[in-house]
């Protein structure tokens, strides 16, 4: 069993490895745009609202700690606290693609910063303006991407919860838990890295960016 | 991945340490550090993933395989990143030659 | 009885109880989770998917027989040299040997009852059969012309043709790759046998590891560049699009990222294959068997490094283009110590010429062509007269045909009589064999010629003084594809006619051979412990039986 559970867990970092590649590629492509144009990005980032970004981000940590807690339980043995951590799990996760696809993107869309939807280059953004659609490109690619994980994540969830409250998590067996549970942090590190690379890029202060 | 059971308060301190983090990165974002502001960004981001990845995915307390796989990735993806790197930004370092002329004196030496 | 060995001469043939009759129905195969019968899951269908996409290399050198085109029209054309690429690449190459022969020794070498995730070696089967068919349907709605390296911004903005079916067909395959590597990284790190360390491991084992972190860490990027380029197809905008500022070389980047250590998926393998060809049929261990394990996984990081060679024309910095050029030319060298490897072993060896090891002599001259001529596109001054044209298609196919296939063609016989339980008729596969070497060597030289004289590649008309060598290649193509139907007619026969096998017929090493022909369910009645090295040829005297 202990080499079941191992390989289990093996098996799983291996996806994540793989999820880490996907991501990446992603990932390696904003660093090379951002790279070549970093002024657009600039004007990009400050029409993101940093205080959803950062209370999403929130959110989602808050997420991981009840992931934790809620593996923990299995592993101590305590039924009720499993069922209990995996439900704050979900609901925590449902609240971040609340928050993110009605204040966040719906704004967007409304204000035309939708590539491919009506987007619009405002003047004011002058003459780096014709590129701050590649930097909403990579904006609504990756936190797409990330929120489809996320739904997958809650589609998971939804099975494990069914399972924890009929009693199949016990402390010889956890394994599905301890798995997903490593799925849904690397989900959480992914969102980790967006926060500062599209919320946060060329500074906040007055005067903005360099 | 080993049966050890981490302590809850373990679990609600890294939870903190992460909260304050992302507040930090948040204020510093506030804070006029020229390029240092993406540096102090990316490390405030890496911490975190840390934090993360060894606690919550208990890979303190995991093999040295799980390890070595966890870094293969980082290391695989740092390649894709640094190699496209170099040609996207180094395109323009040499001249865009105009013409069939613009070949013939090619004795500029490459160094 | 030791518990290494089965003595299975008391046991009637043909009335044991095997994988194969275990159970019978239709629910029973496509239900499975042996991976003994998944693996011929996956041998059925890219056995299929190989005679399509050679259907479409027939088509085209038809074609190429007259300089103005003999059979199609030239946008047609395209669409040939695309579904052929995609449907070899993609459907045939990769999947091949890790597949078929992947799926069904790994735990048998390794000692073994299944893969470590049975039930997702079976899903990886299910997600290749839909990913298959979606490309299908994408040949039969009217095909794609963007070549099976869907470069932008043709591919993303101006190609009239069905490039999303065969994107997403593409993209679902990997994940059945993906599974599947992580499939057997896992079992093999996992599942070995008592007494059976890293270096006791058969070379196959080894070969197939490092194929499979290719396949983990390389595949995930075209899935997402691919995702990428459907995405900028139906929004109209994305990352590739120089109207908002996009590179379309990123998407060669990012493309080739995975396509060149897509290549040593397919080939690792077949090295693998050579490995236990060439020293059962030399009856002696493998010259250096630490340096050609290395070498596997040196391939298999090294192979990630080199991607840029593609693109040496394209527009990329030159700065760039001189580490691609140099690390290429590092990449040969670890494939070089095998060739020297195998070659060691065969000296004073004692040598039988049955069809596996033709095979595998073949591999070894035609894969050191296709590697040589290699070298001359690692030239950064060589690549630029040669790139773009039939240089660089003949050595590709020098690799992927005269290597990665015969590899594939030896292993299949090699292994069938412990998959089937039969014999196949020896003389037909020497012939075929002998075929096949000749017709590739008359289909593909030629080809070097041509590209070297400077005839474009994927250009359906060609200057008339190219003619005689064109006619050649077809030639020598019709006689290839006849010496590829061969083994399918005897292969096929000798499943039903064939004279029954026992438990090793070629008297080889190795835990596979010491199960009967073909294997119970389980693989094995007690897991064995290993004692012994591998290729142990010189200290144990194991008969043909």
């Amino acid at each position: 069993m202990e080499q079941q559970r191992e390989a289990g867990s093996l098996g799983m970092w291996v996806f994540l490895l793989t999820e880490l590649m996907f991501f990446g590629g992603l990932f390696a492509s904003y660093i090379i745009y951002r790279a070549l144009y970093l002024p657009s990005f600039e004007i990009g980032s400050h029409l993101l609202e940093v205080k959803f970004g950062a209370l999403n981000t929130a959110v989602l940590i808050g997420s991981s700690l009840t992931m934790a807690l809620a593996i923990r339980s299995a592993q101590v043995g305590r039924r009720g606290a499993q069922v209990g951590f995996l439900i704050a799990t979900m609901i925590l996760g449902a609240a971040f693609l609340f928050f993110k696809f009605t204040f966040e993107w719906h704004h967007d869309y409304i204000e035309h910063l939708v590539p491919g939807f009506g987007f619009v280059i405002r003047p004011e953004w002058g003459a780096a303006g014709a590129h701050v659609p590649m930097f909403f490109c990579f904006y609504f690619f990756m936190t797409g991407l990330h929120a489809l994980h996320m739904i997958i994540g809650l589609g998971i969830l939804t099975v494990l919860t069914v399972m924890a409250h009929r009693g199949r998590f016990n402390p010889p067996y956890y394994s599905p838990l301890e798995v997903s549970g490593l799925y849904w942090h690397f989900v959480d590190i992914v969102w980790i890295f967006l926060f500062p690379l599209l919320y946060l890029i060329g500074g906040r202060y007055i005067g903005g960016g360099h | 991945m080993s049966e050890h059971i981490v302590p809850t308060k373990i679990y609600m301190g890294i939870f903190v340490a992460l909260l304050l983090l992302t507040a930090l990165t948040t204020g510093i974002a506030y804070v006029d550090l020229g390029a240092w502001n993406t540096v102090a960004a990316l490390a405030i981001a890496v911490v975190k993933m840390l934090l993360v990845v060894l606690f919550f995915m208990h890979v303190k307390y995991s093999s040295g395989l799980t390890k070595v796989f966890i870094l293969a990735g980082v290391l695989f993806f740092a390649i894709l990143v640094t190699l496209t790197l170099a040609d996207e930004l180094t395109r323009h370092w040499s001249p865009t030659p105009s013409g069939w002329g613009a070949l013939l004196p090619f004795s500029t030496p490459f160094y | 009885m030791s518990t290494a060995t089965l003595d299975v001469h008391e046991v009637p043939t043909g009335s044991r109880v095997n994988y194969l009759n275990a159970q019978y129905g239709v629910k029973s195969w496509l239900l499975t989770t042996d991976h003994k019968r998944i693996a011929l899951l996956y041998l059925a269908s890219i056995t299929l998917m190989f005679f399509v996409g050679g259907f479409f290399a027939v088509l085209m050198r038809l074609h190429l027989i007259e300089p103005q085109g003999a059979l199609v029209q030239p946008e047609t054309y395209n669409k040939l040299f695309t579904m052929h690429g995609v449907i070899m690449v993609f459907f045939f190459l990769v999947p091949s040997i890790p597949a078929t022969l992947g799926n069904f020794l790994v735990p048998m070498m390794i000692g073994a009852r299944d893969l470590a995730f049975p039930r997702l070696n079976l899903l990886s089967w299910y997600i290749y059969i839909i990913g298959a068919i979606f490309t299908l349907y994408a040949v039969i709605s009217g095909g794609v012309d963007t070549g099976w390296t869907f470069y932008t911004p043709y591919s993303s903005s101006f190609s009239h043709t069905s490039v999303i079916p065969t994107a997403l067909g593409v993209f679902i395959t990997g994940f059945s790759s993906i599974l599947t590597g992580l499939n057997f990284v896992v079992t093999i790190h996992k599942m070995r046998a008592p007494g059976l360390t890293w270096f006791r491991l058969p070379l196959f084992i080894w070969a197939i590891y490092a194929t499979s972190i290719i396949f983990i860490l390389g595949t995930p990027v075209i899935a997402i560049t691919l995702f990428l380029l459907g995405l900028e197809r139906l929004l109209h905008i994305g990352i590739f699009d120089p109207a908002i500022g996009g590179d379309p070389i990123l998407f060669q980047h990012l493309f080739w990222f995975y396509s060149h250590p897509a290549v040593y998926i397919m080939i690792l393998p077949g090295m693998g294959v050579m490995s236990e060809l060439i020293t059962c049929f030399s009856r002696k261990r493998i010259f250096g068997y630490g340096f050609v394990a290395f070498s596997s996984l040196a391939i298999a990081f090294i192979s990630f490094l080199v991607w840029g060679h593609h693109m040496f024309v394209t527009g990329q910095s030159i700065y760039a283009g001189l580490i691609f050029s140099v690390l290429s030319f590092m990449v040969a060298i670890p494939s070089a110590v095998k060739v020297f490897n195998w070659t060691a072993t065969l000296y004073k060896g004692s040598i039988s010429y049955d069809a596996p090891m033709l095979y595998a002599l073949g591999f070894i001259g035609l894969f050191t062509m296709g590697g040589l001529t290699g070298l001359f596109l690692a030239s950064l001054a060589t690549d630029v007269h040669l790139n773009g044209t039939y240089f660089i298609v003949a050595h590709f196919h020098y690799i992927m045909v005269g290597g990665a296939v015969m590899a594939y063609l030896g292993g299949i016989h090699f292994w069938w009589p412990k998959i089937t339980g039969r014999l196949y008729p020896d003389g037909w596969a020497r012939f075929a064999a002998l075929v096949i070497f000749v017709g590739f060597n008359l289909t593909f030289f030629p080809q070097f010629m041509l590209g070297y004289l400077g005839m474009p590649r994927r250009y359906a008309v060609y200057p008339a003084e190219f003619q005689v060598l064109n006619v050649m290649s077809s030639a020598g193509a019709s006689i290839l594809g006849i010496g590829y139907l061969i083994p399918l007619l005897y292969l096929t026969w000798s499943m039903r006619y064939g004279p029954t096998a026992g438990p090793n017929p070629w008297g080889a090493k190795g835990l596979e051979w010491q199960t009967p022909s073909p294997p119970p369910t389980e693989n094995f009645e007690e897991i064995p412990v290993v004692t012994e090295e591998a290729y142990d040829y010189a200290h144990t005297t194991v008969t043909r039986g």
